[in-house]
C-alpha cells in the first residue's frame, strides 16, 4: 500500500493514547506534557467539543474534547482520562492547547517503513486528521496530525452557534 | 543581519530626535531667541548626520548636512532663525522621516533639494546680514554656574534698622537653587533673651550663574554691620572625584583647626560625632557642613542625570512577558496566602505577609515601567494643529496640559489614531475662520486644549476648542436627512451630540480633504471602546465643545467583582459597578413579565447571566443583582452570589476563543481555578 502513495515516513516517536478503545497517537515533538484531568471551566457560546479552559501554571489553556470532535460521544470521566498539552501552530502561531483522552498509553519509536498512508476509506475520522497508520503488535496506531485537527477554521473559527440559533436575550 | 539591528536601532533613534526636533522648533517658533533650544536642534541634526553617516544611511547625512551648518551659525550668532527657516526645517524633518523608509529618497530631488537650496542660500546671506546679527550680545553676560558658600551673620541690632533678613535670603533664594542652614546656637536662655535682637545666622549654598558681586549686591546696606562671606565652593566644569569631607569643610570654614581635626581623624569615628562630643564645634556647625557635603553630592548627581539622561531600550515584547510572570507570581501570592490562612503557622503566615508586600511592590513597580507619559504624543499634535491649521487659513494655538500623566503603553499607543481623529475634528469643524470669529466677538486666534489627568483608576483625555460648538437642530436635521432618527424624535442635547458617533454621519457641508467623510468618529468610538474607555461630547453653541475620552490606567491588571454563577466564576469590572442589591425574582417580576426592576423608584432593566452564558443548574431562590454603570444607564446583571473584589490579571483566551464575544478573557483565582471576565460593553450593545 505504501508504494501506491508518494508519502514516505521518517521514523518517528510517538506519545499512544486511548479514544473510545482505538489507539491513537501523536508525535511527541508536538507533546509538551501529560497531565490529570482537572477542573475545566466551560466558556460561554461555544461548541461541545471544547470543553473549556485549564490554568496550566498561570496559563490559560483551551481544552478540546477529540472523541466529541471526531463524532465519537462525549469522553466520559475516569481516573484515566488525561489532558494531553500540544503545541500546534494555528495560523503561523503556536499555540499551546490541550486534548482530553481516555487514557494516555506509552511512547513508542517507529520505523518510518512501518507506518502506512491513511486509508481513504473504513475510518470514522476526516482522513485529513490522519498522519499515518503503524503497525504496533496485532493492531494499527492512528498518528494524528496534529496541526490539522487543531487547524484553524474548525477550532479558531469557532462561532456561537449556538446561542445564534436561540433567541437573543433581551430584558 | 547584524546591520539590520544597527540600521534599526538608528532608525528608532532616528525617529526619537525628529520628534525632539519637532518639538523644539515648534517652541522656538515663539522664542526665537532661545539659545538652548538653538543648541538642541542643532544636537539632534548633527545627531542624525553622524549616525546616519555611520550606518549607511548616506542620503540622510548629506541632507542634514547644510541644515545642520545653519543650525551652526545661529548658534554662533551668525545667522537669526526666520520663519522661512522654521518653515524648512519643519519640511525637512518630514523628508527625513521619508528618508528613514524609503532609503532611495534622494538628497538631490524635489522637496529635499529646494530645502537644501534654502539653507545654502542662508548662508551666503550671511555675509551681508552681518549687521543684522543678534543684538542680545548687548545682553548682560551670563556666567558659569558656580556654587557659593554664604555666611551670613548679622549684626544683633539688624532689626533696629528696619531690615528683615528673612527677605534678603528670600532675594538669595530667588538667584537660583539654594539651601538655607541656620544657626540658632547663639540665642541665649528666654530669661536674657531681648526680643529685639538677631540671635541666629545663616548659612547658604546657592547655586547661581550670578557673579559674587551680584551677591554682595543683595546685601548692599547691611554688609557693614554683618559678618558676610562667600566663597565659591563648587564650579562646573571643575569636576572632583568627591566634594571635600566633612573635616575639610570645617576647617575651611574656621570652625575647627587643622590639628584638632588631626587628632580627631585618628580615632577613626564620625567624624562629625568626635568633633560634637568633644565641644570643638557646635552641633548647628556640623550639621550645616554635612548639608552642603549633601548639597553638593546632589547637585552633581542631577548634573550626571542631566547630561547622561540614563534610559535602557528594551524591546517591549521582554517587557510584556515580564508583566506576564508578575500577573503569575500576584496568582500564587494569592494561594500561598490562602495555605497560610489556613495552616495557622504564625511563621509561614509571617513569610506569607512578606511575600506579599514584595510582590505588591514589584507588580507596582513593574507596571510604572510600562507606563510612559502621554507628553510624548502631544507633540505630534501640535505639529499637525500648526499644519492643518496654516491650510486651512486659520489661526489656532494649541495648548497642552498634563503632559506628565502616565498611561500604559498599550493604551497610549493605540490612542494614537483616535486622537488625531479628534484633533483634526476640532480644527476642522470646531475652529471657525478669523474672520467669523471675530464677527463673534471672539479672539481671532482659536484654542485648542489638549488635556490629562488622573482620575481614580482611570486617565481622562480631555479635547477642548473654543470654536463654534455643535448646534443641536444642525445634527438632529441631518441625522433625520440620512435615515438615522425619524423626522420628529425628540432628543436630549446629550443624545443630539451622541449622533455624530454614528457609522456614515458628517456635518459639515463640504468635504475636505482633511475630515468630513463620516468615517471618523464611529471608528475613534470603536477604538476607545476596544481600550475599555468611554467617550463623552459636551458642548455649547458659539462657546466650544468638550470631548472626554475616559481610559483604564492600564490593560494587565484590573479591579474586578467576582461573581458566580452555578459552579463557575466570573469577574465583571469593578470600575462599572454601581452597586449590589439581593434579588428574589417571586417579588420582583412584574405583572408584564419584563425583567424590570425598581431601585428605589429607578426602573432598572436587568439580564440573567445564566441564560445568555447557558449555564444549565438550577437558580437558587435567592440571587443577587448587580448593577452597573454603563454610559450613564443602569442596568442590572442577575448572579447567584457575589464573591467580592478580586485582583484581576487579564489572561487572554487566545485565537480558539475570538469568536467568544461575552468574554473578554480570563483570570487565574487563587485556589488556581478560573474565572472568565464579562465583556459589559458586549453583552450591553447586543440586548440594545
Amino acid at each position: 500500500m505504501a508504494e501506491n502513495t508518494a508519502v514516505t515516513y521518517e521514523n518517528c516517536q510517538v506519545l499512544t493514547f486511548i479514544l473510545a478503545d482505538e489507539v491513537y497517537g501523536v508525535d511527541i515533538m508536538s507533546v509538551r506534557e501529560v497531565m490529570d484531568y482537572t477542573n475545566v471551566t466551560k466558556v460561554p457560546q461555544t461548541p461541545d467539543y471544547m470543553v473549556g479552559v485549564i490554568n496550566l501554571r498561570g496559563n490559560v489553556v483551551p481544552v478540546l474534547d477529540l472523541r466529541c470532535k471526531f463524532g465519537m460521544g462525549k469522553t466520559v470521566k475516569t481516573v484515566n482520562t488525561c489532558v494531553i498539552i500540544v503545541e500546534v501552530s494555528i495560523e503561523d502561531e503556536t499555540t499551546i492547547l490541550g486534548a482530553l483522552a481516555d487514557s494516555v498509553q506509552e511512547v513508542v519509536d517507529f520505523e518510518g517503513a512501518n507506518i502506512e498512508s491513511a486509508p481513504k476509506m473504513g475510518t470514522q475520522l476526516n482522513t485529513a486528521f490522519i498522519k499515518g497508520m503503524a503497525k504496533k503488535g496485532d493492531g494499527f496506531v492512528i498518528i494524528l496530525n496534529i496541526d490539522e485537527v487543531f487547524a484553524t477554521e474548525d477550532v479558531a473559527g469557532l462561532t456561537g452557534q449556538k446561542s445564534a440559533e436561540k433567541e437573543k436575550p433581551t430584558f | 543581519m547584524s546591520a539590520d539591528i544597527h540600521s534599526e536601532a538608528f532608525i528608532q533613534e532616528a525617529q526619537e530626535l525628529l520628534q525632539e526636533l519637532e518639538a523644539s522648533l515648534l517652541e522656538l517658533e515663539d522664542d526665537s531667541e532661545n539659545t538652548e533650544l538653538i543648541a538642541r536642534i542643532f544636537r539632534a541634526m548633527h545627531t542624525i548626520k553622524g549616525s546616519g553617516a555611520m550606518f549607511g544611511f548616506e542620503n540622510i547625512a548629506h541632507f542634514v548636512h547644510d541644515i545642520e551648518t545653519a543650525y551652526d551659525m545661529v548658534r554662533n550668532g551668525e545667522l537669526r532663525v526666520s520663519k522661512p527657516m522654521l518653515d524648512y526645517s519643519f519640511k525637512s524633518c518630514d523628508v527625513i522621516k521619508q528618508m528613514l523608509d524609503d532609503s532611495s529618497v534622494r538628497a538631490e530631488s524635489g522637496e529635499a533639494l529646494e530645502i537644501i537650496t534654502f539653507f545654502r542660500g542662508c548662508r551666503k546671506d550671511t555675509g551681508d546680514a552681518q549687521n543684522t546679527v543678534p543684538e542680545h550680545q548687548d545682553e548682560p553676560e551670563q556666567g558659569p554656574e558656580r556654587t557659593y558658600r554664604i555666611r551670613f551673620e548679622p549684626s544683633e541690632n539688624i532689626f533696629l534698622t528696619g531690615t528683615n533678613p528673612a527677605m534678603l535670603l528670600e532675594e538669595l533664594q530667588a538667584m537660583g537653587e539654594s539651601e538655607i542652614i541656620t544657626h540658632i546656637t547663639r540665642i541665649p536662655e528666654i530669661e536674657e533673651l531681648d526680643p529685639e535682637c538677631c540671635y541666629t545666622f545663616w548659612d547658604v549654598i546657592l547655586t547661581t550663574s550670578k557673579t559674587e558681586n551680584d551677591i554682595r549686591d543683595v546685601f548692599m546696606f547691611v554688609e557693614d554691620e554683618s559678618v558676610l562671606k562667600i566663597d565659591v565652593i563648587y564650579e562646573s566644569g571643575l569636576d572632583e572625584e568627591n566634594y571635600r569631607k566633612l573635616g575639610e569643610i570645617l576647617v575651611e570654614k574656621g570652625e575647627v583647626s587643622a590639628e584638632d581635626l588631626a587628632a580627631i581623624i585618628k580615632e577613626k569615628k564620625m567624624i562629625g560625632e568626635m568633633l560634637i562630643e568633644k565641644g570643638l564645634v557646635e552641633q548647628d556647625a556640623v550639621v550645616s557642613a554635612l548639608e552642603e557635603q549633601k548639597y553638593i553630592k546632589n547637585l552633581k548627581a542631577k548634573k550626571a542625570a542631566a547630561e547622561n539622561n540614563t534610559s535602557l531600550r528594551v524591546p517591549s515584547e521582554k517587557l510584556d512577558s515580564l508583566v506576564d510572570l508578575v500577573g503569575e507570581l500576584v496568582t500564587v501570592q494569592a494561594r500561598l496566602n490562602q495555605t497560610a490562612a489556613s495552616m495557622g503557622d504564625s511563621g509561614l503566615s509571617k513569610i506569607a505577609e512578606d511575600v506579599e508586600r514584595l510582590v505588591w511592590e514589584l507588580r507596582d513597580n513593574t507596571m510604572s515601567i510600562r507606563m510612559l507619559q502621554i507628553g510624548t504624543t502631544f507633540s505630534k499634535y501640535k505639529r499637525l494643529v500648526r499644519d492643518l491649521a496654516k491650510d486651512l487659513g486659520k489661526d489656532i494655538e494649541l495648548v497642552t496640559k498634563g503632559e506628565e500623566t502616565e498611561l500604559d503603553k498599550t493604551v497610549i499607543e493605540k490612542l494614537g489614531d483616535p486622537l488625531v481623529h479628534l484633533v483634526r475634528n476640532s480644527v476642522d469643524h470646531g475652529i471657525e475662520l478669523p474672520a467669523d470669529r471675530i464677527a463673534a466677538g471672539k479672539s481671532p486666534r482659536g484654542k485648542i486644549t489638549l488635556s490629562a489627568e488622573h482620575s481614580g483608576d482611570s486617565v481622562l483625555i480631555r479635547i477642548t476648542d473654543d470654536g463654534k460648538g455643535l448646534d443641536k437642530k444642525v445634527l438632529m436635521k441631518k441625522a433625520a436627512e440620512k435615515g438615522l432618527i425619524s423626522e420628529n424624535a425628540e432628543l436630549s442635547s446629550k443624545e443630539a451630540f451622541e449622533l455624530i458617533f454614528l457609522p456614515g454621519f458628517s456635518t459639515a457641508a463640504a468635504v475636505s480633504n482633511i475630515s468630513g467623510r463620516g468615517v471618523g468618529m464611529d471608528v475613534v468610538k470603536r477604538n476607545i471602546e476596544a481600550l475599555r474607555g468611554t467617550i463623552e461630547i459636551d458642548s455649547s453653541i458659539g462657546k466650544g465643545t468638550e470631548i472626554t475620552l475616559k481610559l483604564p490606567l492600564t490593560l494587565a491588571i484590573i479591579d474586578g467583582l467576582l461573581v458566580r454563577i452555578g459552579e463557575q466564576f466570573f469577574i465583571i469590572p469593578l470600575s462599572m459597578v454601581n452597586e449590589c442589591i439581593e434579588f428574589k425574582e417571586s417579588l420582583h417580576r412584574t405583572e408584564s413579565g419584563r425583567c424590570i426592576l425598581k431601585v428605589r423608584d429607578d426602573l432598572i432593566p436587568y439580564l440573567k447571566l445564566r441564560s445568555i452564558f447557558f449555564i444549565p443548574e438550577e437558580e437558587p431562590e435567592i440571587q443577587q443583582i448587580v448593577i452597573l454603570d454603563i454610559e450613564n444607564n443602569r442596568i442590572g446583571f442577575v448572579v447567584d452570589s457575589v464573591i467580592g473584589d478580586h485582583q484581576t490579571v487579564i489572561k487572554s483566551l487566545g485565537k480558539s476563543f475570538k469568536k467568544v464575544e461575552c468574554i473578554s478573557g480570563a483570570s487565574v483565582l487563587g485556589d488556581g481555578s478560573i474565572a472568565l471576565i464579562i465583556d459589559v460593553m458586549k453583552i450591553y450593545n447586543s440586548v440594545g
